[in-house]
């Protein structure tokens, strides 16, 4: 019915018999693989693009056990770390100083508390005033452009570009200048050299905003000016470190929010009553977001680790130095966890999915993503209540190769 | 009910905060959780085993008594 993806079937089993990885998944759930591999006893092996073998976990509490466990390491140039696709191991092979999404603790720990205050629930209660504003100028926005539009890139993209931007400090107009290297970062497909060289000029942009930051007369209110003055000056991060997290931020700001907007507005334009229900009871709309986040898991391949220790897990012992794929994908359609997983039903309560991840990674910036999700769907079938697919939904093209799962373009009507 | 919280592993992800907002605050220098009430009254109960349950570097420990 829908079209398919990313090109392993020519090689869906190896030849030693172990499956390979990533497996074809379908636009609106994982690979079908996930489910047969969840009802055999303890965890099984997968074979990794580049030859490497390792432990798949597919049910929802022992990717929690996994991720939860800091005897996992998420540093990626620990020998048997799973990469996804060689543009990936290119990337994170070369990524120097490494962020905090790359850090086991205590080192993790550190730097993550550096950030925490500003993407703490508060801090984002205190933005709602701001982003129910952007939210409907947005939507007069869209409105502007007569009936019919492109949603993924008219409001999608731009609803949490201009937030990122705005607390960063970062010039709104550059937008599409790192939005365009963002998708070549995500890229699975791409030369190994051109997620690379794409890193590269994102920080050698943001090397010269830092400049200005420091040079200003007056220190701005944003937090890109209070890292460079409270850990940076101080010499608690260096300039590099200071860079790649002001890169880390910018790209988990936009895209991964962006992409779940437009497949969340997709999901409820594919269920009109949902929808409908939704729009004579605003209040179902908390619950609406989780099942968004939980059904589609738009960090489709997350999350990799590996061992630092023996530990055992469902039963199988998994040695110090193995690869392991937890993966939240999978856990969020576990039937232990959620009845009927591959139904979308704004009623259930999914608040305990892990699509933000689990554990000491779990996102950063969770809060904020919340936030603009309850509002863009307290909003938006309010503003628009004939919104509609444009075109047949079997032409849509979804991002199946991309690190962040997602939608080329949503065209709508109303 | 008798809440400790292990400080060192707290993320400041909030989501205590959301589950049990009486009960959980987040420190306003670097978003770590407070416990404004450590022996929360019954009908907080639910909504603090909710918050334990979702808190995502295990930082919420519960030790229930019968009352
Ligand atoms: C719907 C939107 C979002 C989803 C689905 C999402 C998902 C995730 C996931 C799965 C992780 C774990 C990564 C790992 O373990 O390797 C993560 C981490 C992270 N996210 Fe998000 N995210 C979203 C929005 C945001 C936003 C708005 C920001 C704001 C800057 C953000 C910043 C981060 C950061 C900095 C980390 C690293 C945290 C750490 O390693 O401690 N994310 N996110
Ligand atoms: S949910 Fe857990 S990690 Fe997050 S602030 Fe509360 S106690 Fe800390």
């Amino acid at each position: 019915m829908y079209p398919s993806s990313i090109d392993t079937s020519e090689r869906s089993v190896g030849e030693d018999g172990l499956p390979n990885f990533p497996m074809r998944r379908c636009p609106f759930a994982p690979p079908a693989e996930y489910a047969e591999i969840r009802k055999k006893p303890g965890l099984s092996k997968v074979r990794m693009p580049d030859g490497a073998w390792a432990w798949i976990v597919t049910r929802h509490n022992e990717v929690k056990q996994v991720l939860g466990d800091n005897r996992f390491s998420t540093v990626p140039s620990t020998p048997n770390y799973p990469m996804i696709a060689p543009a990936r191991a290119s990337l994170l092979r070369n990524e120097h100083p490494a962020t905090l999404i790359r850090m086991d603790p205590p080192e993790h720990t550190k730097h993550r508390r550096m950030f925490s205050r500003e993407f703490m629930v508060k801090t984002v209660e205190a933005m709602k005033p701001y982003l129910n504003d952007l939210v409907d100028r947005l939507l007069d926005e869209m409105e502007a452009k007569g009936g019919s539009c492109d949603f993924a890139e008219v409001f999608a993209l731009a609803l949490p570009t201009t937030v990122i931007s705005n607390m960063l400090g970062v010039p709104y107009e550059d937008q599409e200048y790192f939005h365009e290297r963002a998708l070549q970062k995500l890229d699975l497909k791409a030369d190994p050299e051109v997620p690379l060289r794409a890193g590269r000029e994102m920080r050698e942009y943001l090397d010269g905003l830092i400049t200005r930051k420091l040079e200003a007369a007056e220190p701005a209110d944003d937090l890109i000016t209070r890292m460079l003055h409270n850990y940076m000056l101080p010499g608690h991060i260096t300039r590099a470190e200071a860079l790649a997290t002001a890169e880390l931020l910018l790209m988990g700001g936009h895209e991964t929010t962006a992409n779940m907007i437009a497949l969340g507005c997709l999901s409820l334009l594919l269920h009109p009553d949902q929808k409908d229900a939704l729009v004579a009871d605003p209040s179902l709309v908390v619950g609406a977001v989780e099942e968004m986040l939980r059904f589609h898991t738009i960090v489709h391949y997350n999350g990799p680790r590996v061992a630092l220790e023996d530990v055992e897990v469902g039963g199988t012992l998994i040695r110090k130095g193995d690869g392991v794929l937890a993966l939240i994908s999978a856990a969020n359609r576990d039937p232990a966890a959620f009845d009927d997983p591959d139904r979308f039903d704004i009623r259930r309560k999914a608040l305990h999915h892990v699509a933000f991840s689990f554990g000491s990674h779990q996102c950063l910036g969770q809060a904020l993503a919340r936030a603009e999700l309850q509002i863009v769907f307290s909003k938006l079938f309010q503003r628009f209540p004939n919104l509609k697919l444009a075109v047949p939904v079997e032409e849509l093209e979804f991002r199946y190769d991309a690190f962040v799962y997602g939608i080329e373009k949503l065209p709508v009507t109303w | 009910m008798k809440i400790t919280v292990d400080m060192d592993k707290c993320i400041g992800a909030g989501l205590c905060v959301v589950a049990a907002p009486q009960v959980f605050a987040q420190n306003d220098d670097d978003g770590l959780v407070i416990v404004l009430n450590e022996n929360p009254p019954a009908d907080q109960h639910e909504a603090v085993r909710e918050a334990a349950r979702l808190c995502p570097a295990l930082v919420i420990h519960l030790q229930d008594d019968n009352d």
